[in-house]
């Protein structure tokens, strides 16, 4: 049974039906891609999964548990680790503060918590060094990783990540993107939505590729990477 | 001399409870964007709750203190279970939000007038009063006690949304409501505790108020209700420490206002003071300047 399972997914936004029939699995240990162009269902496709938007058909599993009608903080609970577009730092809160959020659910674990922050400062030393600055004096690329680090920090069973890309210098994305690879390496399961489509599905076990709220192909990351229909569906023809 | 260090003891007086009661605003605006006016009549209800715990139930004056407590949270609760969450959940304008707020204000008042009688009640005394002479300052106990307990709770407010846990989630919900659902907190819990806090210094700020100035009616909490929204306004709404510094300040004014001019001038140099803050720091005096960005 995979971990994370979407079938036949449809979403309305208002009159406008923007993702039609989305279908895909996510297994244990897996790091797999969906790319597209703008406006291809991508983002909204990840927020219905963690239920920041009402689905309109289809069904989505967790481990086998149905999340549709749940709401967003009992999805997380359920183990979904959702670091949206634009990052969704909190910007007036110190980068200490948006972290312990992140423990929330686990606020009596102390033993853990230690090791998952020895672990996230270790694996972003930055966030250590600015540990009691307010977030919004963050660059992008340390909001980034402050949005990565609460996710790990929440434990989720899957970890969806909506462009961590966007708006960073070309050297810092490629920094992100051997962090994933690391942290998909150390065990954790990752479904990444990204428009730079070649990069993701670069280091992605396998890929999707979304077309006007339709999975159109589907396949090893690598190989999709080399297809014409993906350059195709990333210029948006 | 003298004189003046009388007033400034009357003027923390009367700053404290406006600042008990600005800190329901302040807060409630600072998760909601909301400006709650039936706050004001919440402090009413806070009062008039003490008053009958302690006329019919005869508690005395800690357990008239925290029963209105208790039970104007449960108000509060209500009052936003009722009729500001299914509008949210709507995705209603902030606008109805607003007018439902003033509705439910008048609701509160008319029903109290209904029930109760529109009558003045006077609100027993529960305290036994001492004063002492310090160096021809009179300072009473009441004014020690109301000072102390306004101060008291503050200061625990204050390091509630500062340093816990629930204080920095009600901080991310001004933030950010949908992430903080990602967070795994249920946002709507937040919101309840947070109209729990606010109702709950409305009442202590109501009890406070009953035992300095005596006379309850249903109408009370309108300009005490707006007195302090002028001082959340003008210390700088949303935050914890302009709605202390705002209520003091108003405090004063009142109180420095009726010592050395005609009193009737009290109320207008109130609110003329509340616009021209406002016209020159049109956040508050310790909000940050608007910084529009491009």
């Amino acid at each position: 049974m995979p971990l994370l399972e979407v079938e036949g997914l449809a979403v309305d936004y208002g009159a406008i039906r923007a993702v039609r029939d989305v279908s895909l699995t996510v297994e244990e240990g897996e790091l797999v891609a969906l790319v597209g162009a703008n406006g291809a269902g991508k983002t909204t496709t990840l927020r219905a999964i963690s239920r920041l938007v009402p689905v309109a058909a289809g069904s989505i599993r967790l481990g086998g548990r149905d999340l549709t009608r749940l709401r967003p903080h009992e999805v997380t609970t359920l183990g979904i680790a959702h670091v949206p577009e634009g990052r969704g730092i909190f910007p007036s809160l110190t980068v200490m503060e948006n972290l312990e959020l992140a423990t929330w659910l686990r606020r009596k674990d102390q033993e853990g918590l230690r090791r998952d922050f020895d672990r996230v400062f270790s694996l972003f030393p930055r966030l250590w060094d600015r540990r009691h600055q307010v977030a919004s004096t963050l660059s992008g690329g340390e909001q980034q990783m402050l949005a990565l680090a609460r996710a790990l920090l929440t434990r989720g069973r899957v970890l969806l990540l909506d462009e961590p890309s966007m708006g960073l210098a070309p050297v810092l994305v490629k920094e992100i993107f051997s962090i994933l690879r690391e942290l998909n390496r150390q065990g954790t399961t990752i479904l990444l939505v990204e428009q730079n489509a070649h990069m993701a599905l670069g280091i992605a076990h396998r890929g999707y590729v979304l077309e006007a709220g339709t999975v159109v192909l589907s396949g090893p990351g690598p190989e999709l990477a080399r297809s014409h229909r993906v350059k195709e569906a990333y210029l948006g023809r | 001399m003298a004189i003046f260090i009388q007033q400034l003891l009357n003027a923390l007086q009367l700053g404290g409870i406006y600042a008990l009661i600005a800190l329901g605003y302040t807060m409630v605006y600072g998760v909601l964007k909301l400006i709650n006016f039936a706050h004001g009549d919440i402090f009413m209800a806070g009062a008039f709750i003490g008053f009958f715990l302690a006329t019919y139930l005869k508690l005395p004056f800690v357990a008239t203190l925290l029963g209105s407590m208790v039970l104007t949270a449960l108000l509060g609760v209500t009052v936003e279970r009722v009729a500001y969450r299914p509008l949210r959940e709507a995705g209603a304008p902030r606008m109805s939000l607003v007018i439902t707020a003033l509705g439910v204000g008048l609701f509160l008042e008319n029903f109290t007038r209904a029930t109760v009688g529109a009558e003045p009640r006077n609100f027993p005394r529960l305290l036994e009063t001492a004063a002492w002479d310090l160096g021809g300052v009179a300072l009473t106990s009441l004014q020690f006690l109301i000072i102390g307990t306004a101060l008291a709770l503050m200061l625990a407010l204050r390091y509630l949304v500062r340093h816990t846990l629930v204080g920095k989630a009600m901080r991310a919900v001004a933030d950010n409501p949908e992430i903080l659902g990602l967070m795994g907190v249920n946002v709507d819990r937040i919101i309840i505790f947070t109209f729990v806090l606010g109702s709950t210094l409305a009442a202590a700020g109501g009890i406070l108020y009953a035992q300095a100035y005596p006379v309850l009616d249903p109408y009370m909490g309108i300009v005490v209700g707006w007195k302090a929204f002028i001082a959340a306004v003008v210390g700088g709404i949303g935050l914890i420490d302009g709605a202390m510094l705002g209520g003091v300040i108003l405090g004063s004014t009142e109180v420095f206002v009726a010592a050395y001019l005609p009193s009737t001038y009290r109320d207008g140099i109130a609110f003329a003071i509340l616009i021209l803050v406002l016209l020159l720091r049109p956040t508050g005096l310790l909000g940050r300047p608007v910084v529009k960005k491009v």
